[in-house]
């Protein structure tokens, strides 16, 4: 259950990916940032190129430092009905959820995607690290939980050409794979590799998981076949803007986990954060369910998050929102100029009733510098649908070739 | 399915007083022993033939008085054999002290003046600290998480009645409360005998030496306590402590509670998120509107609901409740009156303790941090039938003594090492009764091992948990269930391991059944 600490690991305070040989060769900027103890690419030579990848051929991410539970025993699904708020005895063998988990408060831990390997044999991947309380929570089922962020590495490809690619390298099998759906295949020098079709894109595209010793061969693999159909390799920026567009939520950038909140009231329930709808208050008992339906008895919800759609195009990143120009309702948790969609986006989280029954008259102070000179903008925001960029290829099955 | 409006599980005490308050508005109630005898660690039990003895629990001193006086205990039979009794610190030269109890007067060879003239003004001031907590014994504990307005209320009732001490007394209550008893003492007095018979008070049945931090926090806690309407009182129930369980069951059965021996609860059964009823051992399925526990919070919550209904941090909160008892019992049946050394028999009515001194005590705490037993313990010894005759044959004796510290994980392992401590406990008894030895006609040892089997103890815990500040008042058991309710509709807590704690106090049961009341409504 528990690895021996290696003796001299505060020598090297951010370790390397197996895949650093392949991305440190790639890298142009420098532009090194820190992701859950690693040292990833921020960015390679360009974002606007990368970001351009993602929507119009195809990406490799190294996700790697993604951290990953293996929670196995006759008990998994009970145990994981019990943790996480979705119906896990809905996800089939061979399926992705996605999926949070709340605190006893209804308060989110973290969100992530849980894969059902086996009947018995689940993995849960997350943002942040959660061993504790996962232990804590097993406590009455026959279940065993162990960290394997380590044993498994993964790359995300995404993108329009990204079934082009793995087709282009032999896996045409990949194409009956639904959204949400994993299979094993065998990739040559890479071995059985399991591919996923799920992302972080809201676009076409895989996720493809192996051991630490088939990573390079499953990059050079992909890198090979993808040489036809555009493949770039995109950091960490680049797939934030895509996530923005695709209207996904961040752990620890558009909320704060619960357990890490100090401050008790900047934790969020899961319909604070717009993910209501994953909530199953129907299954039986989980952690956090009585808070939850006191929440939507008593109508406690204090906030939510919602798409915003703002006018001009200067990025409304870290603005406050106001109504009718005065009242302070919120703030943006994320935003951009979307270069596919052509309009100014955010997400934001604002304080009921605003964004839901109140959703005229709302603005975004907006503070832009030219020239080492302060603007002050207020623009008008207008709560819109997420995602913002939801194309039909990101579902259609099988997936197209471009 | 027989179903009653209420079920209680556990007839000990705590269990029997929430009966009875619960069926007096009106509710019908069911209470469900898992022993074939009621009482749970208040119980009178047999260890010779005709000789009797509090099995547990052996001195009243916390039982509420408002329990006595709602419930008319004295009219169901509650006697007293003795009330307001010395406390004999015992000498191993014969040179003993004696603490009067009312009018807490000192007595005995060699006492300085200064302790003398001290120790009565220093005993009224701990009452009247002692007497600022005493509201609270009484009412539910205030919520600190999302408190409703009565639960601010509650604070500021608290705070007020610290604040109503006065300047110099509020400064001084507020520098000790969270201190240890050591430092106290030792500030006050010269008097070893003195300063250890009070430390024993302070730490008896506690995981803590007079050393140890929040260690005067449990002597308040004691004195706050009263018997025979005497604040800090000591006496002894006529018939030993199960002679309080009789009462209480007949004052329950008399408001037409009826009570169930024998009948040991497995599982609380569960439908749509709210109680439904019990399973018992037998498989039989008993149904009710509410289910209060009298049951350890852990065993109620963890074992007989489940995790599964629970969320993780309170299921991590009730693992971590620091249970482990350092307290044994022993009982020794004498065929005739024991002597103790240059002690006359007057005193034998008293309580005598065996702790010369805070060193002593302290020394004697140290080894059950690492798992071994005091060689030399510190002990609270009562001859109940001097008082009483009634428990013993004529001519015989009974002796009832609480023997610290004995951890409840012994690194030997009880079952190897009960018969060399009671031995070890024994001679040192005979230090002080030379003779008491050959009076020995049966003797019996209850390690904590002993007492979380025989009466349904874990961890051999008297108080179904630690009797520490970090585990009272809103703390216990844990938050979250501290106010007698679970998160689990319909089902309450009313152990001692639930505010105010243990000892025969019957609070636990009082609040539980007025939170029942209030939540559910009467039928």
């Amino acid at each position: 259950m528990t690895k021996a600490a290696a003796r001299e690991h505060f020598r090297t305070p951010l370790l390397t990916t197996p895949f650093h040989e392949r991305t440190s060769a790639l890298v142009e900027t420098n532009d090194w940032a820190p992701w859950s103890g690693y040292t990833v690419a921020n960015v390679y030579r360009d974002l606007e190129l990368e970001y351009s990848a993602i929507r119009n051929s195809a990406t490799l991410f190294d996700l790697t430092p993604m951290i990953k539970y293996r929670i196995e025993g006759p008990d998994a699904e009970r145990y994981l009905n019990r943790l996480t708020v979705r119906n896990v005895a809905k996800l089939r063998p061979g399926r992705v959820q996605y999926t949070l988990w709340c605190d006893d408060d209804g308060k989110v831990l973290d969100d992530g995607t849980l894969f059902r390997l086996g009947p018995n044999e689940l993995r849960l991947c997350s943002q942040e690290r959660h061993l504790p309380w996962l232990h804590a929570a097993a406590f009455g089922y026959d279940v065993s939980i162990e960290d394997v962020s380590e044993d498994i590495v993964g790359l995300a490809l995404q993108g329009p050409t990204s079934f082009a690619v793995l087709k282009e390298a032999g896996l045409d099998d990949a194409g009956g794979l639904r959204s949400f759906a994993m299979q094993n295949l065998a990739f040559g020098a890479a071995g059985d590799v399991m591919i996923s079709r799920t992302g972080f894109t809201g676009d076409l595209g895989y996720e493809l998981w192996t051991t630490p010793d088939k990573s390079l061969a499953l990059w050079d693999q992909l890198w090979q076949a993808g040489q036809h159909h555009g493949i770039m390799a995109i950091g960490s920026a680049a797939l934030n803007m895509a996530r923005i567009e695709a209207g996904f939520v961040m752990t620890n950038s558009d909320f704060v986990a619960a357990e890490q909140a100090v401050r008790a009231n900047r934790r969020r329930s899961p319909h604070e954060i717009g993910l209501g709808w994953l909530v199953d208050l129907e299954k039986g008992h989980f952690n956090g369910r009585r808070a939850l339906v006191a929440e939507q008895e008593i109508g406690t919800a204090r906030w939510c998050l919602v798409g915003l759609d703002i006018d001009g195009n200067k990025p409304a990143e870290q603005s406050l929102v106001y109504h009718g120009k005065r009242k302070e309702i919120g703030h943006v948790t994320a935003a951009m100029w979307s270069p596919t969609c052509k309009r100014n986006i955010a997400l934001a989280c604002l304080k009921r009733p605003y964004g839901e029954t109140a959703v005229d008259d709302l603005w975004v102070d907006i503070y832009v510098a030219r020239e080492l000179e302060w603007h002050r903008l207020m623009e008008r925001a207008q709560v819109v649908e997420r995602p913002f960029f939801n194309p039909p290829r990101r579902r259609a099955t099988p997936p197209a070739l471009f | 399915m027989a179903s009653s409006n209420a079920i209680i599980i556990g007839g000990g005490h705590n269990g029997l007083v929430c009966a009875a308050y619960l069926a007096r508005a009106g509710l019908s109630v069911t209470v469900l022993e898992a022993d074939h005898e009621l009482g749970g660690a208040a119980k009178t039990i047999e260890i010779a033939p005709g000789t009797k003895v509090s099995g547990c629990a052996h001195i009243l001193n916390q039982l509420h008085p408002k329990v006595v006086t709602d419930l008319q205990l004295e009219e169901f039979g509650l006697e007293y054999a003795a009330a307001d009794m010395d406390t004999v610190a015992l000498d191993s030269d014969g040179k003993h002290l004696v603490i009067k109890g009312g009018d807490a007067e000192l007595s005995g060879d060699g006492i300085a003046t200064g302790d003398r003239e001290v120790w009565p003004e220093f005993r009224a001031r701990l009452m009247r600290f002692a007497d600022t907590l005493k509201p609270m014994l009484g009412q539910t504990p205030p919520r600190l998480k999302s408190p409703e307005g009565r639960d601010s209320l509650a604070l500021a009732k608290l705070g007020w009645s610290v604040r109503k001490l006065g300047r110099d007394d509020m400064r001084e209550f507020l520098r000790v409360i969270l201190i240890n008893v050591a430092d106290l003492l030792e500030d006050e007095f010269e008097d070893d005998r003195l300063k250890g018979a009070v430390a024993l008070d302070a730490v008896l049945g506690t995981h803590q030496g007079p050393r140890s931090p929040g260690s005067l926090f449990s002597l308040l806690y004691r004195y706050a306590g009263e018997a025979l309407g005497q604040q800090g009182a000591l006496a002894l129930p006529k018939g030993g402590m199960g002679a309080v369980t009789q009462a209480l069951a007949q004052a329950a059965e008399a408001e037409g509670a009826s009570i169930v021996t024998g009948a040991m609860v497995e599982k609380i059964l569960v439908e749509d998120d709210r109680v439904k009823g019990v399973r018992l051992a037998t498989g039989d399925e008993l149904g009710a509107d509410c289910i209060v526990s009298a049951a350890n919070p852990r065993t109620t919550l963890l074992g007989m609901l489940g995790p599964e209904h629970l969320d993780t941090g309170l299921v991590r909160r009730l693992r971590n409740i620091r249970m482990q008892g350092n307290a044994a019992k022993l009982h020794l049946a004498l065929d005739g009156v024991p002597e103790f050394k240059n002690l006359d028999r007057l005193h034998l009515d008293g309580r005598l303790v065996i702790a010369p001194g805070i060193d002593y005590v302290e020394r004697a705490f140290n080894p059950s941090k690492y798992g071994h037993y005091s060689p030399e313990p510190v002990i609270e010894l009562t001859i109940p039938s001097i008082a009483d005759p009634s428990l013993a044959p004529a001519g015989k004796h009974v002796v009832s003594a609480v023997v610290q510290y004995a951890p409840f994980e012994l690194k030997a392992g009880w079952d190897e090492a009960s018969k060399a401590f009671q031995e070890k406990v024994i001679d040192l008894i005979a230090q002080y009764a030379p003779h008491i030895r050959e009076q020995i006609t049966a003797a019996q040892l209850l390690t904590p091992a002993d007492l979380e089997t025989k009466f349904r103890l874990p961890g051999g815990h008297w108080h179904h948990g630690e009797l520490a500040i970090d585990q009272m008042l809103m703390l216990r058991p844990v938050p979250g269930v501290a106010q007698y309710a679970t998160p689990m509709p319909g089902l309450y807590l009313c152990s001692a391991g639930s505010h105010p704690g243990g000892g025969v106090m019957g609070a636990a049961g009082m609040n539980a059944a007025a939170r029942v009341i209030e939540l559910e409504g009467r039928p």
